[in-house]
């Protein structure tokens, strides 16, 4: 397993986000976490990658136990996520948030030139601030800032946030050229299609715990319907 | 003449201050850090050039080889193993109440060291050689030297910050800290690294200062007024600023002491007062988001 997560549980204060959420993710997976507002999804990205001071159990990356270990490292290790909100940086043009993201030297397939390949959109606009960009193209640029690390496992929160569906559907489609190129990734989604089109495992949140999990194409929509909402199908 | 040379005077001290005033800009503007012994560390760095010169006899401006890399790495340290600690949560009291008691600590041990006598850095020939630009116009080698270092620290500050890799983490952690460890960076080592800067740039100041006039161990928080000073006038955030105020605040302290003797410094708070009064951006400060 590349990723495995194991009875994590995780706290804002005295409120507890997530109970016992167990997920694993194989690598060359394409995996959604799905589940309403306030679920625990960014939540369980967040523990993920080491931004949730207070969480109990054991995230393994690549059979190693990330206890301890801050969060600038575990991007050395190849763990990249691509935060809710994008948080582009503002004083940055958009060639240097994305040279910012390589700050920790992964050598491979991605640079500043394939990144714009990928998203064409933000080539002609490489001197602009990055925050003067839409929000597509500021989406687009979280993820390519993320991609700039080479990352084994890119961790997505909420790409389709705020975004016209066309453009959602226009950075959806860049996902199978980023896994051909050695990514493993998970995806945090609201939008059910979405996750469902896009992915090859579907874990799904229900306040904090994991309601249902299985493979996308074997699951019915009575099945994610009644697991996100927490909704008895008889009632 | 006389106001035009008053004007040049001014701009010459202004150099000083710019100088002064660089370190405690880009501390406040990559980690809201407003540090209070910025002035006392000035003068620990022209005590130590004293100690030097004492014990070598050199020219003090050499000793900037030893004294800037000191520093630097005096810098990295204080913020790695003291100040980092003080920026937990968004509280602005802790930073304030430590630098404070620092520069009191710094005072007593430079105090303890060298006494309280009046000291001076003798640089020789250059201290009083000036240009003769007309019969009542004299640029002075050493104020002109200090204006160009000035120049020069700041260009290479502004080039620092906006073509390099480490010039880019300044930025993008002093913009989001969180967002910053999502790629790669450590905001311990680059809030370390941006100290260290820092002090590299007060140990030239307080050189020069140690050159210019004479010090003791307590100068330390006039000076930091006066660079306190000058990052307002010039606006928080902006290289440019920051010379820009430490040039004015040169101007409007030696015109005030031209109108007479006992108000150039009142003359310089004056316009600190009327730029944080009419203008609180400062003269080149972007909009600070509240």
């Amino acid at each position: 397993m590349l990723l495995e997560v194991d009875r994590v549980a995780s706290f804002y204060g005295d409120f507890q986000a997530l109970f016992e959420v167990s997920l694993q993710v194989a690598e060359g997976e394409t995996v959604a976490v799905i589940g309403a507002n306030g679920a625990g999804k960014s939540t369980l990205l967040r523990t993920v990658v080491g931004l949730q001071d207070r969480a109990t159990g054991t995230v393994s990356f690549d059979g190693r136990p990330l206890d301890g270990i801050p969060t600038h490292r575990r991007l050395g290790l190849g763990i990249a996520m691509v935060p809710e909100g994008r948080r582009i940086f503002p004083s940055l043009t958009v060639e240097e948030n994305l040279k910012v993201g390589a700050v920790r030297d992964r050598p491979g397939r991605w640079d500043v030139a394939s990144v714009l390949a990928l998203f064409p959109a933000l080539a002609d606009r490489r001197d602009r601030p990055g925050t003067l960009l839409s929000g597509g193209e500021q989406q687009m640029l979280a993820i390519g800032r993320a991609l700039m690390a080479n990352p084994r496992l890119l961790l997505l929160d909420e790409v389709s946030l705020g975004l016209a569906p066309l453009v959602v559907r226009r950075i959806y489609e860049t996902l199978p050229e980023i896994t051909a190129a050695g990514a493993t990734v998970v995806l945090v989604e609201q939008d059910i299609g979405q996750a469902l089109a896009g992915a090859d495992r579907v874990y799904c949140l229900l306040e904090g715990r994991v309601a249902l999990q299985g493979r996308a194409a074997d699951l019915t929509r009575e099945q994610i319907t009644e697991a996100y909402f927490g909704l008895r199908a008889s009632g | 003449m006389t106001w035009v040379n008053v004007v040049v005077q001014g701009l010459l001290l202004g150099g000083l201050y710019a100088l002064f005033a660089t370190g405690l800009s880009l501390m406040f503007g990559v980690m809201r850090l407003v540090n209070l012994a910025h002035g006392d560390l000035s003068i620990v760095a022209a005590f130590v050039a004293l100690a030097i010169v004492d014990a070598v006899p050199v020219n003090p401006l050499w000793t900037l080889l030893v004294v800037v890399p000191l520093l630097f790495g005096v810098g990295y340290l204080l913020q790695r193993g003291l100040l980092n600690f003080t920026l937990r949560g968004n509280d602005p009291l802790p930073p304030v109440l430590v630098t404070f008691g620092l520069s009191i600590i710094l005072q007593n041990l430079l105090l303890e060291v060298f006494s309280a006598d009046s000291q001076g850095l003798d640089a020789g020939r250059i201290e009083n050689a000036s240009i003769r630009v007309s019969d009542r116009l004299a640029v002075g080698w050493f104020p002109l030297l200090t204006l160009v270092t000035a120049v020069g620290v700041l260009v290479g500050l502004q080039l620092l910050l906006s073509r390099t890799r480490l010039g880019r983490s300044f930025r993008a952690t002093s913009d989001d800290p969180e967002a910053a460890a999502l790629v790669g960076l450590d905001h311990r080592h680059v809030f370390a690294m941006a100290t260290a800067i820092a002090l590299a740039t007060v140990a030239v100041a307080g050189l020069f200062l140690g050159v210019r006039t004479t010090f003791t161990p307590s100068v330390g928080p006039t000076r930091l007024i006066f660079a306190f000073e000058a990052v307002i006038i010039g606006g928080l955030g902006s290289i440019w600023g920051t010379l820009a105020g430490g040039l004015v605040l040169g101007v409007a302290q030696t015109l005030g002491a031209q109108l007479s003797p006992g108000w150039g410094v009142l003359a310089g708070n004056l316009v600190f007062l009327a730029v944080l009064a009419f203008r609180p951006t400062g003269l080149l400060g972007r909009e600070v988001p509240a």
